[in-house]
């Protein structure tokens, strides 16, 4: 693919350093634990800035007592009510479509192999077009957009299985059933009422507007659930982008470790898009981003996932106080970063 | 319990792809520490056989033994920790590093708390220096010569520290110079004790390097053995369609395939008539 330029190619690259504890070791690429921190501590200040800013200015110092203990009843009730939750959201949402983004990236060997372009977020968009029409609730949509998702995921996964799953077959078949999806999205929406259409024309931009804390826990708990998961399998996952292979002859069992990482990846995208709406380009731009700010070969989770957090609440925070009084969904900040990061990843790779 | 006690060998194999029959009723058995290299005509199963001695296909019938032990029976880790393999194409990670490819060598030896041990450093180091690419260690890979490429994949297979290394077509994509870079480097490795296993397609270099030879046709072994004691031109003709004379290699003794020329009268014709 010609979106997967070398990093760091120009210059020569740092050698890893091994950090041992007794028995404990690892071996980090040469920027991930500064760029991890880096994007941890950007997160937070990011977080602090979207809940202390806003029609009613709540400072730093009382934002900081509100959420990590005794704070003022107002601030309290702005901070904990209204504004952390939406912040918690966010944060959730986009680490998990980063992580999400990272697994489909990597299991299909290709930046386009992410669940936005491979029909997951159309088929989630459907089943959540399909609550609003029928006149369903918030739960209803998200139930109908996870729903959405998983049903397409196994539809595409079963149509791509000859003898396991090949990565292009996989991008293939999706971007099949996405244009599919796509079509039917587009019908379901002429076919519906104006209001439905509206609200579902809403919720399929994507935006973190109004979540409360019943939004942020389920996806807290799928995160929580899955991460680790996610964090198991990347190592052996690493090892299957050299070709199945090259990973069985170093003991890996790799359809047993592709069915977790789909079912994993899968998931976060269902929940994160039941949560938000299917933003776009996070789950494409937060792992490639992730990777070459870490330079580091192929994607890696836990920074695709601080990359995708830090992403989408900046995108949130920009689509509320840029244009403000205007306060803009966050897919449409998302689409437009995206965009202008897609168009700067081309440019550069044609030198 | 296999009836040789070689530490890797099949026996009754039927190996096929879905509904494809590729060979039938195979016995093999690589004697150890031999430089054993399989050989045959375009589709006569070579790389399907080396890649059922590594498990990568499972035989519909007959079972691969190694150390004993059916191979399928033994955890797929502790195997890869005896048993290497060099596939015939592999796909360099984006922006890797020589060093980092040769380190991924060692992941059958590693565990989630344990990623990095000194072994770990050690064997990488060790890979890196036999295979010559030391001084590339922080190169991307995708930047290198396709020579200097598949020394690094060979130096990950070595990081492995298997005692049985398989090599599936190791020399493909090399030119000459590179293609006896390469086999050098195995013979190397061969005396340094390993047994070696590879598919190869020149049988001259076939015969130079081999200590054993397995000649395949058809899914099927026609030959085994010393390849000065077995390959003659009825041999090459039986197995290649050649006829051809053999004479003694200057260089080593071993046998040198020369492929009998076409009659000259008959290439104008053939040309005429062509056109």
């Amino acid at each position: 693919m010609t979106l997967s330029s070398s990093p760091g190619s120009s210059s020569p690259a740092r050698p890893r350093r091994a950090v041992r504890l007794g028995s404990w070791s690892v071996r980090p690429a040469p920027r991930a634990p500064a760029v991890c921190l880096g994007l941890a501590v950007t997160g937070f200040v990011v977080a602090v800035l979207a809940i202390s800013t806003g029609e009613f200015t709540v400072p730093v110092p009382d934002v900081l007592h509100a959420l990590f203990g005794q704070g003022t009843p107002v601030a309290e009730l702005i901070v904990g009510k209204l504004r952390a939750p939406r912040v918690v959201t966010g944060l959730l949402v986009g680490a998990a479509f980063g992580v999400s983004g990272a697994i489909f990236q990597s299991l299909t060997r290709n930046p386009l192999g992410s669940p936005d372009f491979i029909g997951f977020t159309a088929g989630a968009s459907t089943g959540g077009i399909l609550a609003v029409v029928s006149g369903g609730t918030a739960v209803h949509v998200a139930g109908g957009a996870l729903a959405g998702c998983v049903a397409t995921a196994l539809l595409v996964y079963g149509l791509a299985f000859r003898r396991g799953v090949r990565g292009y077959r996989l991008v293939l078949v999706g971007i099949g059933a996405n244009a599919l999806l796509v079509a039917v999205n587009s019908y379901l929406l002429t076919r519906a009422n104006i209001n439905d259409a509206a609200t579902a024309g809403a919720w399929l931009t994507g935006s973190l507007s109004g979540r409360g804390w019943d939004h942020a826990i389920p996806v807290g708990v799928a995160v929580a659930v899955l991460l680790p998961v996610c964090a198991y399998v990347s190592r052996p996952m690493r090892m299957i982008e050299m070709g199945d292979d090259a990973a069985r002859a170093m003991g890996i069992n790799v359809e047993g470790v592709r069915a977790a990482a789909v079912v994993a990846g899968v998931l976060l995208c269902g929940v994160a898009t039941a949560a938000a709406g299917p933003v776009v380009f996070v789950a494409l731009a937060a792992p490639q981003l992730a990777r070459r700010l870490a330079r580091s070969p192929g994607v890696s989770m836990t920074t695709a996932a601080l990359t995708g957090a830090v992403l989408l609440t900046a995108a949130d925070l920009a689509g509320q106080r840029v244009f403000a009084p205007v306060q803009l969904p966050v897919g449409v900040l998302t689409a437009a970063i995206g965009g202008v990061y897609l168009a700067l990843l081309l440019r550069k790779d044609r030198h | 319990m296999p009836e040789s006690a070689a530490r890797l060998s099949g026996s009754g194999l039927t190996l096929a792809y879905d509904q494809r029959v590729v060979a039938e009723d195979l016995d093999v058995t690589i004697p150890d520490e031999s430089f054993t290299v399989i050989i045959g005509p375009n589709a006569c199963g070579k790389s399907t056989l080396l890649r059922a001695l590594a498990r990568m296909l499972k035989p519909r019938e007959g079972v691969v033994h190694l150390d004993g032990s059916v191979i399928t029976s033994l955890p797929s880790k502790e195997v890869a920790r005896r048993l290497g393999l060099l596939p015939q194409t592999s796909i360099v990670p984006d922006g890797i590093t020589v060093a980092d490819l040769v380190a991924r060598g060692r992941y059958p030896h590693q565990r989630l708390m344990r990623q990095w041990s000194r072994a770990d450093e050690a064997a990488v180091a060790g890979a890196m220096r036999a295979t010559d690419v030391a001084e590339l260690a922080e190169r991307i890979v995708d930047e290198l010569s396709g020579g200097q490429r598949q020394r690094v994949w060979l130096a990950m297979a070595l990081a492995q520290e298997t005692p049985i290394l398989l090599l599936d077509e190791p020399t493909t994509f090399l030119d000459i110079s590179h293609q006896i870079e390469v086999l050098d480097l195995c013979a190397d490795l061969h005396e340094a004790g390993r047994t070696m296993v590879a598919v190869l397609h020149d049988l001259n270099q076939a015969c130079r390097y081999a200590t054993h030879l397995v000649v395949m046709r058809g899914g099927r072994i026609v030959a085994e053995g010393d390849p000065s004691a077995i390959v003659t031109p009825e041999l090459v003709e039986r197995v290649f369609d050649l006829r051809c004379e053999i004479i003694a290699d200057p260089q080593t003794g071993t046998p040198l395939v020369i492929p009998e020329a076409r009659r000259r009268a008959c290439a104008p014709a053939a040309l005429v008539e062509g056109s």
